[in-house]
Order: C-alpha cells, then sequence, then structure tokens
C-alpha cells in the first residue's frame, strides 16, 4: 500500500466525481421531491430502461423494508416507467436521452445524485430487478441496519448477487406487473462461487452462479461480477467506480474480514432471469450499451433460444434469509 | 421508597420518558443526568416533559464521552442528589436511558428488600477477566489516558505507545487494588454513601480521571474498601460484543429476554416498539411467569461473538475471506484422497463406496474432465464438472465441495494425470487423509497399447509430477494424514493398509473387509519396467519388481486372490 498508489487512487476519485459533475448536465428533472428528505433517511438510488413492469412491486418491497425516499434515472424508457414513478409519493426521478455506455453504466449520473443529495445518510444502490435481504430483515426493519452500523462505526455494508432463476423455460411463467418476481424466480445456486481479491481495490472479486455455469462455461473468467457493495453510509467525497462492485475511497471494500472471523453481509436477489429477458436482451444486443460490448447480453441470446433452463437438479429454492446464512452465501456476523 | 433509580441519558428521549415514568410509577424516585453535549432544546424539552412527576430530579450535567471520566462524575453527581434529596432510599439502582426493565417493578423491590446489605456490583480483579478489548487490562490502571479513543485514536495510540516505550507507570493510590466489572450495579445507601463522602475521594478521583474506562473500575475498585457483602453479578442483563460494545436487543428477542433472570435489560433498540409495550406495563397485565433461562440468552451472544472473531471453519464467502493461515480450518470437513488404488485395482471406486459407505468421486481433478461419483455433470451446490470452471479456482472447488457436502465424508482419486494445483493445498490441509501408492500410475501404461517411445515419455513426465507431489507430502508443511507406499510394498500384502484405511473412514463402524478390490494382473509388469530402464528412464517410485525370469522348468504360478479370513 504505497503512498504512491493511494495517491493515484485519490486522483482517479477526483476524477470520477468531475466526470459525475460533467455528466449531470445529461439529466433533466421529472418530479424532484427531494426537499422531503429529512436527517437520517434511507435513500434508495437506482437507474432504469423500460422497466416499468418491475416498478410497483420493487416500490412496495423496499418501502416495506422502510426506505424513505428514491431517487431514480430513467434512461430513456418508452414504456410509461419514468411517468409512473413521477407520480409517487416518495420519488424523485431524472430523465436523460445520454448514453447508458458512455455514463459508465449509469454510475456517473448515481454518483451525482449521491454527491448532491445523499451526503450523511445511508444510500442503497440497487437496480430494479434487485432486492436487498440482510440478517433479520424479516423481523427488523433496515434502520435497525444501519442504526447498528452506525453504533459499529461500519460506513459500509456488503450483500452479493445471487441469481435468481425459474424452475424450466425462462418463458414458461410469465411476470405480471406487480407480482413478486421470487415467486418464479425462487432458485438459486447455493455454492459453487469463486472468490478472488483485488489488489488494487482491495475488494473481493466474486463470480460463479448460473450465469457462469451456464453463459461462460469455457471463458469463466468473463463471468459477470456478483460482488457490490450496495449499502453505504454516503459522504461527498465518495463515488463508486464501476457500478457498485467497487467504490473509492478503498478502505469501504472491505466489507470481508481476513483473520477468520466473519463480518455481517446481506445478499441481492437478482431477479433477472424472468420471461421479460428475452425481449430486453433483444433490445440490448441492438443498442450496444451494456459492458464489455454487451458479451452477457450475446451471451444470453444464444443460450436462451438454444437451452432456455438454467435449473439444475442441485439448485437450492429460496425460503429466507436464514436459509441463505446457513448455506454460507451471508452472515449476520456478530449481530445478534 | 426503598428503591431509587441513577438514569443516564444522552439519547431516545421519548423512550427515556417512557422508562422513567415506569420506575416513577412503581413508586422508585429517579434522578437523571442527561449529557451535557445534548442540545439545550432537547434537554428542556425532555425535562418539561417530565415536569408532572414529583420524585424525578435532573442533576448537574457533564460530558459524557465513551471511555473517560464524564460518565463516573454524572454517576457521582447523580448518585449524590439521589442520596441527598429521597432520605428513605435504600439501595441505587444504576440504569441507562436505553435500559428496560424486564420485571414488574415491585418485584425488584421486594428482592432487595429482602437483601438489605447485600450490593450487588461485578467487580474482579483484573487478572481474572478475559473482557478486555485492545490489549489494555493492567494498563488501564498504568497508563495515563487523557485522548479520547473514538475521536482521537491516532493520538490514543501514540500516547499509549510512547508510554510503554518510556515504561511509564502511574502509581495506584494507597489501599487500592484495581477491580472491574459491569458499569450497571445496584449499591446499598451504606456503601454509596461511604463512598461519595471518603476522606481520600479528592485522591481516588485526580487518579480515575485519566484512567480508561473508569465507569467499569472507579465503583468496582472502591466498593472492596467498603462493602460488608457483594454479591458480584449486575442485576442488569448487558451482554458485549468483541470490541466491547454492548448488544443491542430488538423485536425478535421478546421470548428470549422473558427468560432472563435480570431485572432490566441493556441496551433495547429505541424503535423496538413490541419490547416496550410488553415490559413496560402494569404488574397485573405483564408477562406470564417463565422459566427462567439465562444460559439461552449467553449462549446466542456468545455464538455471535464467535462467528465475529473465528467464523465458520471451511467456508469462504464475501464477508469472510481469511489469509494463509488464518481460516481457522482450510476445509468444512475430512475427506479421503486416494492416489494409485484405481490403477492398481478394479472398479475401485464401487469396491469403496460399499466398504465406506462414504461418498465416492473419481479424479475430480483429472484433466479430462470432473469425475464427480455417478459422473453426474453437477455436484451439491450446483458446482459443474467442467474443466475451466474448475481450474479457474481450483482450491475453491475444493472448499466449496467440502463446504457444500458438509456432513458426508468425500473421497476421490488424484493422481499425476491430473491437474496439480490442489498439491500442496491438500498436503497442508489437516482434514485431508491422503493415501498413495507411489508409482502405481505406471499400470495404466503397462496395460496400454501405445507405442513404447510415447509411453516412455508419458511415464518421464508422471514420475516427475508425482515425485514432485510426494516432496509436498512429505514436507514439513504438511499437515495432512499422509500414508505413502512404494507400489511392490503394497502389493505384498494389499489387505492391511486398505483395513486401516478403512476403519479410519467407514461410516458402517469397524469390520473385517469381507470383500477385497480386485487388483489387476500385474504379470508382465516387472519386465516393462525392465524396458523402460532399458530405454534409459529410470522408474524408481513403484520399488523393486522382479523381472520375471528365464523360463524354466517350474509351473507358471496364478497369482491368487486375496484370501480375507
Amino acid at each position: 500500500m504505497g503512498v504512491v498508489e493511494s495517491y493515484r487512487l485519490r486522483l482517479a476519485r477526483k476524477r470520477w466525481r468531475l466526470r459525475a459533475m460533467r455528466k449531470s448536465r445529461e439529466l433533466k428533472v421529472l418530479a424532484n421531491r427531494t426537499d422531503q428528505i429529512k436527517r437520517g433517511d434511507l435513500l434508495v438510488f437506482s437507474t432504469l430502461r423500460n422497466e416499468d413492469i418491475r416498478l410497483p412491486y420493487f416500490l412496495e418491497y423496499y418501502r416495506d423494508l422502510g426506505i424513505n425516499h428514491f431517487l431514480m434515472v430513467d434512461n430513456d424508457s418508452d414504456d410509461g416507467g419514468g411517468d409512473f414513478l413521477a407520480n409517487q409519493p416518495d420519488v424523485s426521478v431524472w430523465r436523460t436521452k445520454g448514453s447508458y455506455k458512455s455514463s459508465r453504466f449509469g454510475v456517473d449520473w448515481l454518483n451525482y445524485l449521491q454527491i448532491k443529495y445523499a451526503h450523511d445518510h445511508w444510500a442503497l444502490t440497487v437496480d430494479p430487478d434487485e432486492f436487498f435481504v440482510y440478517p433479520f430483515c424479516d423481523t427488523r426493519p433496515m434502520n435497525a441496519l444501519t442504526d447498528w452500523l452506525d453504533a459499529c462505526s461500519i460506513r459500509s455494508f456488503g450483500a452479493m448477487l445471487l441469481d435468481m432463476y425459474p424452475k424450466g423455460r425462462l418463458d414458461q411463467t410469465p411476470y405480471s406487473r406487480g407480482q413478486d418476481p421470487i415467486e418464479i424466480a425462487s432458485w438459486f445456486d447455493a455454492g459453487n462461487y469463486s472468490y478472488y481479491r483485488n489488489h488494487k481495490y482491495h475488494n473481493l472479486w466474486i463470480q460463479g452462479g448460473p450465469r457462469m455455469r451456464k453463459f461462460f462455461p469455457q471463458e469463466p473468467w468473463r463471468a459477470p461480477a456478483l460482488n457490490k457493495i450496495p449499502l453505504v453510509k454516503w459522504h461527498k467525497d465518495y463515488a463508486y467506480v464501476s457500478s457498485t462492485h467497487m467504490i473509492l475511497p478503498r478502505g469501504l471494500n472491505l466489507v470481508y474480514d481476513e483473520w477468520g472471523g466473519e463480518k455481517a453481509s446481506g445478499v441481492l436477489l437478482h431477479t433477472k432471469f424472468l420471461d421479460t429477458l428475452s425481449v430486453k436482451a433483444a433490445e440490448e444486443l441492438a443498442r450496444k450499451q451494456h459492458y464489455a460490448g454487451s458479451r452477457e447480453y450475446i451471451a444470453y441470446a444464444e443460450t436462451i433460444s438454444r437451452d432456455p433452463d438454467l435449473w439444475c437438479k442441485w439448485s437450492e429454492k429460496y425460503i429466507n434469509w436464514r436459509q441463505l446464512e446457513i448455506l454460507g452465501l451471508m452472515s449476520r456476523g456478530n449481530w445478534a | 421508597m426503598s428503591v431509587g433509580i441513577v438514569m443516564l441519558v444522552h439519547n431516545a428521549f421519548d423512550r427515556a420518558e417512557e422508562v422513567v415514568r415506569h420506575w416513577h410509577g412503581a413508586g422508585c424516585p429517579v434522578v437523571i443526568h442527561v449529557d451535557r453535549s445534548v442540545k439545550k432544546a432537547t434537554y428542556s424539552n425532555f425535562v418539561t416533559a417530565l415536569k408532572d412527576l414529583k420524585n424525578v430530579r435532573f442533576c448537574k450535567r457533564h460530558r459524557c464521552e465513551w471511555g473517560t471520566w464524564g460518565i463516573t462524575a454524572a454517576t457521582q453527581s447523580a448518585s449524590e442528589m439521589l442520596l441527598a434529596d429521597f432520605k428513605d432510599v435504600r439501595h441505587a439502582y444504576l440504569a441507562s436511558g436505553s435500559c428496560l426493565p424486564l420485571r414488574p417493578v415491585q418485584e425488584l423491590i421486594d428482592y432487595l428488600v429482602k437483601r438489605p446489605r447485600t450490593d450487588f456490583i461485578e467487580s474482579a480483579t483484573i487478572a481474572d477477566v478475559p473482557w478486555t478489548v485492545g490489549g489494555l487490562d493492567h494498563e488501564r490502571f498504568t497508563l495515563r489516558f487523557p485522548f479520547s479513543w473514538k475521536r482521537q485514536r491516532m493520538l490514543f495510540d501514540r500516547y499509549v505507545n510512547l508510554q510503554r516505550r518510556f515504561g511509564y507507570r502511574r502509581k495506584i493510590p494507597d489501599g487500592i487494588v484495581p477491580h472491574m466489572g459491569s458499569q450497571w450495579w445496584c449499591l446499598t445507601r451504606q456503601t454509596l454513601s461511604a463512598i461519595l463522602s471518603d476522606p481520600d475521594r479528592a485522591i481516588y478521583d485526580r487518579y480515575f480521571r485519566k484512567v480508561w474506562i473508569p465507569d467499569e473500575s472507579y465503583f468496582q475498585t472502591l466498593v472492596r474498601l467498603y462493602s460488608q457483602n457483594i454479591e458480584s453479578r449486575s442485576l442488569t442483563l448487558s451482554k458485549f460484543d468483541f470490541q466491547g460494545k454492548p448488544h443491542i436487543f430488538y423485536d425478535d428477542h421478546l421470548q428470549l429476554l422473558r427468560r432472563s433472570d435480570c431485572f432490566v435489560a441493556r441496551k433495547v433498540w429505541p424503535r423496538a416498539d413490541r419490547l416496550y409495550q410488553a415490559f413496560l406495563t402494569d404488574a397485573e397485565t405483564a408477562m406470564r411467569r417463565t422459566e427462567p433461562n439465562p444460559g439461552k440468552i449467553d449462549r446466542i451472544f456468545a455464538k455471535a461473538v464467535d462467528r465475529r472473531t473465528r467464523g465458520r471453519p471451511g467456508l469462504i464467502m464475501q464477508s469472510r475471506f481469511p489469509h494463509d493461515g488464518h481460516e481457522n480450518g482450510v476445509t468444512a470437513a475430512p475427506y479421503s484422497v486416494f492416489e494409485g488404488f484405481s490403477d492398481l485395482f478394479v472398479d475401485f471406486e464401487e469396491w469403496l463406496t460399499k466398504s465406506t459407505g462414504c461418498r465416492v468421486h473419481g479424479h475430480l481433478f483429472g484433466s479430462e474432465g470432473v469425475e464427480f461419483e455417478g459422473r453426474q455433470s453437477s455436484y451439491a451446490g450446483a458446482i459443474s464438472s467442467n474443466i475451466a470452471m474448475r481450474d479457474h479456482n481450483a482450491t475453491q472447488f475444493l472448499i466449496n465441495l467440502m463446504w457444500n457436502t458438509r456432513g458426508e465424508r468425500q473421497c476421490f482419486q488424484f493422481g499425476p494425470r491430473d491437474s496439480q494445483y490442489i498439491s500442496w493445498d491438500i498436503a497442508k490441509d489437516p482434514n485431508a487423509q491422503i493415501s498413495v501408492i507411489s508409482g502405481a500410475w505406471a499400470v495404466p501404461l503397462f496395460l496400454s497399447n501405445r507405442n513404447f517411445s510415447d509411453l516412455r515419455a508419458d511415464a518421464a513426465l508422471q514420475q516427475k509430477i508425482e515425485s514432485e507431489h510426494l516432496n509436498a507430502l512429505r514436507s514439513s508443511y504438511a499437515k495432512a494424514r499422509i500414508r505413502i507406499w512404494s507400489m511392490a510394498d503394497f502389493i505384498e500384502n494389499p489387505m492391511e493398509p486398505l483395513q486401516t484405511i478403512v476403519d479410519e473412514i467407514s461410516i458402517k463402524g469397524l469390520r473385517r473387509l469381507s470383500e477385497a478390490p480386485k487388483m489387476i494382473d500385474l504379470t508382465g509388469f516387472g519386465q516393462f519396467l525392465q524396458n523402460l530402464k532399458n530405454q534409459g528412464m529410470h522408474p524408481y517410485l513403484m520399488g523393486d519388481f522382479q523381472v520375471e525370469g528365464a523360463p524354466t522348468n517350474a509351473k507358471p504360478n496364478p497369482r491368487k486372490p486375496y484370501l480375507v479370513k
């Protein structure tokens, strides 16, 4: 951990923040209700494109956890999702026609909003298909968690992405608006993940699950990263580097213990794999706005048309957070 | 009015008010200390809210910061006021604003009336307590701590190091022996007033002002001077995590707290509505009596500390990624590795499954494929049989497999034809039982129908790989249970080693092996080795095999199947 490298990362962080400021010019206000945000409120940040069908349940789920305000960026949806959000009492929404790719997959837009509105708040950054699960989430609201993190002087909380999928063909059961997607995509891979440490940013690099097994079996190193740090007690000097996989300053990436113990952690249930994916994959292929030349979507499109079943006989059916903890996918650490 | 409450409050004033009303309603006078860092407006709102209660007092305010003298000073001021203003008080109970009475207050009063001379305060000499944080135990009393641990951590640490370097030691005032214990006590008027009006109090105060966390040692030490009857335990339930911070109670702890044998719990999350509702009711509607079972509470919180500090052995996950040597068990469960056995015996895997009842895999690390039991395309935890994915992180492939199959012993074959990534990992893993028949890799070569020059090259390579692997197994870092036989030694008497291995891992209990695995016919193997030697390749790992001699008149003596008694 040289001084030079620390300094370099400091410059990088400043650069990302400048870039966020510049990219903020692409954002147009649809509804700004941020004056409602009170001290200590829990905030959700999200970018989306044509996710109208998922929005009602997304809002319901996070309202139930005790989120006070949603700050969303609508990247040029044409399905009415932006207007739906603009009519919600606890949502502020910005619209942009800017390029998803050149805003580094939404990170720049959200960094800007976070710098502006999230300072000194707990900020949860999730996509509309990600559902945050934390220890005791069935009995304790989310501010129990954030109060505890505050009391322990912990500033960031890790939650790896857990890909959920249905049994059978993806298009077998259509998803309907307002439905809990876990009812359809209720299966996951319990124990086939690979963990490496990123020596530059100090985060863990996690891969595996059905996406590696099904879409990248011959090139596993290309499988998407599953490590995420979605919940951060935001400070205006922070900046996400690449999605919510890593953040600067890099001390925030140390959401794992290196001396044998377990820190508390959660899971993001990722419900991408529904019948809606095939339409989405076709569209994203045409737009080419995703990470690494959208190779993920190319793989989806190929595999899904050929053999659209991600389920195998060792798949595990989701019950609750305690199950995930027993399986070793998350931990309550010393929170009891 | 025999019990008075000393209450320290610094936040969650609405909850504190509820608790004050609860104490007061049961006839206990309350003296409240509010942290001086609390804003004036908040303070005066709190005072106004409690105006209607006649036996509630507010004492002089001190700035309270964790680990510093302020908390002790606050306790002193409030205690003095309690003793002076409420002459009937016999016991003073120290509580905080986030403490919650678990049992009807009358029970506490009755309990203390029956023990009028007993002081309830946890007080142990420093040598005897394990709960010190930051490596500071005795040094709490012999160094000076003018800096805040929370706000001025760097200065705090540096000043400690500086004092250590120069061997600085404070003198402990004469007549006292440092004791430590929970901050929350219940003392009799006699003891408490004796401590507060001690002629030497100025000396003690000056000393404790620079002790670290004096609220855990001031009263705990001085009580030893005056008390006639100390019961060294706290009537307040408080559990601490590995950093010395109190665990917080939530709604889902309700049933657990009902089983506590303590009178008060600390500390409760201010928004735990159900807890406040359930416990802050009058005696009639209060909880049904349940048999106290404090052990259960202890276990839950001890487990939490253990999970945070030691974790679950054999687990690698997003919030547990131990450095080498700090894994507390690299793998989750014992497993067995067999090297050379499947080369030497026909259908060895089936035989092993039958005789041990374990899960027996083929060559999990084979270069052509991952041979799971029954040659399935995936296995427990949805581990794929794809070799690229296995080799992407071979060590964690093994760790994942052992974690996913906890409770069921796994066996697999290994050899020089396999990918060797895990060679050192298994050698260093105490959970591994590794049995090697060295040189048995030559048998498949011997049986194969290939050009001899290819065979020779292949044999040389495999011998080199196996010899490197054996170096790992024989190194001083190896911690596995390792047995190595040369092939020549093994076939002399194969049943004995097999019996030993099987006895160690069998889940069916000890019994004699009833069936031997069928060994491959080795007629001509000696000559095969000799041919290799003649080609300039020196096979040595299998031990010495006699070349079948020149034809003689002796009858051919076919190898007998091994007899089992």
